[in-house]
């Protein structure tokens, strides 16, 4: 156990920006798909409140790099990870932990908006009601209320807690699961592609709402735009066929990459 | 070919045209396919309805007699000061005979005519006479006016069913040469030359009537004489109902009625058909419609048989089988869907479960008979033990069914409540379940319908037998509506005919209000998602 932290340090101290603290650490993780080989020996340092991006062209293995971390990968048949994710220093794939539990700890939200087809209200307060983070009636309210307010959601549906999730727009569904995301109170927050399916409008509003978050999450984002990294990260990571190229913080991969491959990739040769 | 029309971008050469040509003829064979398909199926349904609304109709109204019985301690065989267990076991069919006998004398002369007066009251005639007595028994000594129940082949007579009557007014003057036995009539016109000319003989001839012919009655003077020999103006027979005098009757006071079925061709002879005319003139029989059918349970007596027994047995029978099949079912397509582990036991599982949804009926009541009945010595013919039976029959529908419905919910909202930190059973039951609803109630109304008509089974736990008494619990002997069918569609009464198909009517109408409500509790469930 000594050993692993001592090399994660290492790791960190080597690759990323000198000074913040790891949040998760993955250290030699390969996934297997059965057969596929679709992540070959990935080990990253993910500092602590701030935004950490995945690039990469397509079936690359970030999105399934992202599942790991919150051990959403368990629920595909013949899905087998192998390595160590640690998060705060604690082994997330220790058979002794509860997985229900870190998925509390670790929130996602996904490309495509899934507000649960209950009301407003009921969608933020599932979360909090099942980990029991609400004494009484009031305080989950008070929760509600409170993720809905930090999701910049409140002001346009206070009016309408008791109308169905699904019946607002793309942009507001998706601010919506954030918010349910927010409510149990998680560390660090995946989000997959959380901008694919909406218009540019919406995607300023997400974004500026991640860099609101920031202040209090471990953000990590998964997504396919360069620009949309370059404006909302601080630290990028490059993967490509499995494999991680490259990580540093943002303005230096965009501006002055080490690997051959990154820059033709942000140069936009391929992918 | 050139076109002078459409510019630029549409292929207008011949073989584009036949291409076109022959995708619509495509078209229009695959619609009227379709159309075809579904006229053959309605024209079905039609002819099913209507061949079970024409043999019910009958039954829907009911043919009674409204009599004022007079009532006495004699009569009844009570003595000074009866108690009320004897007033309840007197004989009520006592004054409604004496009745009758006081209307039509000449039948008491023999037994077999007495008999045969009786039967035109149903066994179970003096019931409401009954009831009437017990519940104020000071009306002994007076005169009740009750209704009095027919029997079915009196019911089914002023129904039409027994013979068409046609009725001749009179042109002549007519003398009976007597009041009562043989007799002649004598007409002043030629009023039977019809008769003669109708089968065939000559118009001075006499023609004797046997039974293969038409009845011809005369009735005349308060009395109905029985045609044997016919002239053309003048009959001679037996007195059925006797005259009140051998004075002549003008014409239109008399008249000539001819009951066009042949007596030898049916049940009921010349004589009641005259003593039931007679009832109606007397202005007794009323009709009404047959709400007794819902009120009672089963009879031997087909006036009296009603409904209700085994609407109560399928009720129950069909209420243990949803209790015990849908929880089964769903819970047992919940785990199979979501929990159960994937190897070759589980596979080996649900293989069996969807042969079973195609094993023969009666299986499933052998398999009653000899577990439940014989291993478990549960009681025969109780719904406890229909509905156990029912419900094994019902479970692989409502598991398949199920876990299509499971299947069908959009990953995204499990990883939703995965992500959120709900564990498996939570995301399942709190998210999964609900979504699934509708998938699982259309499952569950097409197992309950199954159960619903089922026959075979019941009959192999002995729900076969014949109950009177309304089942009180699930463990009381009952029927259920199909073997009630069964029952009565063997018996040959005239009367339980109609009310085979009655019965199939409320089977019928059980079935919709059961879906109805199915329906009702889906779309309150549905959602979009």
């Amino acid at each position: 156990m000594d050993m692993s932290i001592a090399k994660a340090s290492v790791v960190a101290a080597e690759t990323a920006p000198a000074g913040p603290v790891m949040k998760v650490i993955a250290e030699d993780v390969d996934v297997f798909y059965g057969d596929k080989h679709a992540l070959k020996s990935v080990s990253i340092g993910v500092p602590e409140r701030s935004v950490t991006a995945f690039i990469g062209p397509s079936g690359c293995g970030k999105s399934t790099f992202l599942r790991c971390i919150n051990r959403m990968n368990d629920t595909i048949a013949g899905c087998r990870v192998i390595g160590s994710v640690t998060i705060d220093g604690q082994d997330i794939y220790d058979p002794s932990l509860d997985v229900v539990e870190l998925r509390a700890r670790v929130g996602m939200v996904f490309q495509k908006p899934n507000p649960f087809p209950k009301t407003i209200f009921e969608n933020v307060a599932y979360g909090p009601r099942i980990h029991g983070l609400a004494r009484s009636k009031v305080e989950l309210e008070e929760i509600v209320m409170t993720s809905l307010g930090k999701a910049g959601l409140l002001e346009e549906v206070k009016d309408r807690l008791t109308e169905p999730g699904t019946g607002l727009s793309g942009g507001q569904q998706q601010r919506l699961c954030i918010a349910r995301a927010i409510a149990v109170s998680p560390d660090v927050i995946l989000m997959d592609e959380p901008c694919s399916s909406l218009d540019p409008i919406a995607t300023a509003r997400i974004e500026e709402l991640i860099d609101e978050l920031r202040a209090n999450y471990t953000i990590i984002i998964v997504t396919h735009s360069m620009q949309q990294a370059a404006r909302v990260s601080q630290t990028t990571a490059f993967f490509h066929l499995g494999i991680l190229v490259e990580q540093g913080s943002t303005s230096q991969i965009f501006t002055n990459p080490h690997d051959r491959r990154t820059q033709d990739y942000i140069t936009g040769r391929f992918g | 070919m050139t076109d002078v029309a459409a510019p630029g971008i549409f292929d207008t050469s011949p073989a584009a045209k036949r291409r076109i040509a022959k995708r619509y003829r495509a078209e229009v064979r695959l619609r009227l396919a379709g159309i075809g398909a579904i006229a053959f199926a309605f024209c079905f349904l039609v002819l099913l309805i209507t061949d079970i609304l024409t043999k019910a109709w009958p039954g829907f109204t009911e043919n009674e007699l409204t009599l004022e019985v007079p009532v006495s301690a004699e009569t009844l065989g009570l003595g000074p000061n009866p108690d009320q267990a004897q007033i309840a076991g007197a004989d009520f069919m006592a004054p409604i005979r004496q009745l009758l006998v006081s209307y039509f004398p000449g039948a008491a002369d023999d037994r077999r005519s007495r008999t045969r007066l009786f039967q035109i009251i149903s066994r179970g005639g003096a019931d409401p006479l009954r009831d009437r007595i017990v519940a104020d028994p000071s009306l002994i000594g007076t005169t009740v006016k009750v209704p009095v129940y027919l029997n079915d082949d009196a019911d089914y007579f002023y129904k039409g069913y027994v013979t068409p009557i046609r009725t001749t007014a009179s042109a002549g003057s007519a003398t009976p040469s007597g009041t009562s036995g043989t007799i002649t009539l004598t007409s002043t016109a030629q009023d039977f030359l019809p008769v003669l000319t109708g089968a065939g003989a000559l118009r001075d001839a006499t023609l004797p009537l046997t039974d293969k012919a038409p009845s011809r009655l005369v009735s005349i003077n308060g009395g109905v004489l029985k045609a044997t020999e016919v002239s053309a103006d003048r009959i001679s027979g037996e007195v059925l109902i006797p005259l009140t005098s051998t004075s002549m009757a003008a014409p239109g006071d008399w008249k000539i009625l001819t009951l066009e079925q042949p007596q030898g061709d049916r049940k009921m002879s010349d004589r009641e058909v005259v003593w039931l005319l007679a009832l109606k003139d007397k202005g007794f029989v009323s009709s009404g419609i047959s709400w007794r059918f819902l009120s009672s349970g089963d009879s031997r007596e087909a006036e009296l048989a009603g409904i209700k027994g085994a609407l109560v047995g399928s009720a129950l029978t069909m209420l243990i089988t949803l209790l015990l099949s849908l929880p089964i079912g769903v819970g047992a397509a919940i785990y199979l869907e979501e929990f159960a582990p994937k190897n070759r036991f589980v596979d080996v599982i649900e293989v069996n479960i969807n042969n079973l949804a195609a094993v023969p009926s009666i299986v499933f009541g052998l398999l009653g008979l000899a577990v439940f009945l014989g291993f478990f010595g549960l009681p025969r013919s109780a719904p406890l033990v229909g509905g156990l039976v029912l419900a094994l029959l019902v479970l692989p529908t409502i598991i398949i069914a199920s876990r299509a419905a499971l299947n069908a919910v959009p990953p995204s909202i499990r990883e939703a409540a995965l992500g959120v930190g709900a564990s498996h059973q939570q995301a399942v039951l709190h998210h999964v379940l609900p979504l699934a609803m509708p998938g699982i109630f259309t499952g569950t109304i097409i197992g309950m319908a199954h159960a619903l008509g089922e026959t075979a089974p019941l009959l192999l736990i002995g729900m076969v037998a014949f109950i009177v008494d309304t089942p009180t619990s699930a463990t009381s002997a009952a029927t259920v509506l199909p073997v009630q069918v069964f029952l009565w569609s063997d018996l040959p009464e005239i009367g339980f005919r109609a009310k085979t198909s009655m019965a199939i009517i409320v089977l019928l109408v059980f079935l919709f209000a059961m879906n109805g409500l199915a329906i009702f509790l889906r779309s309150r469930f549905e959602k979009r998602w």
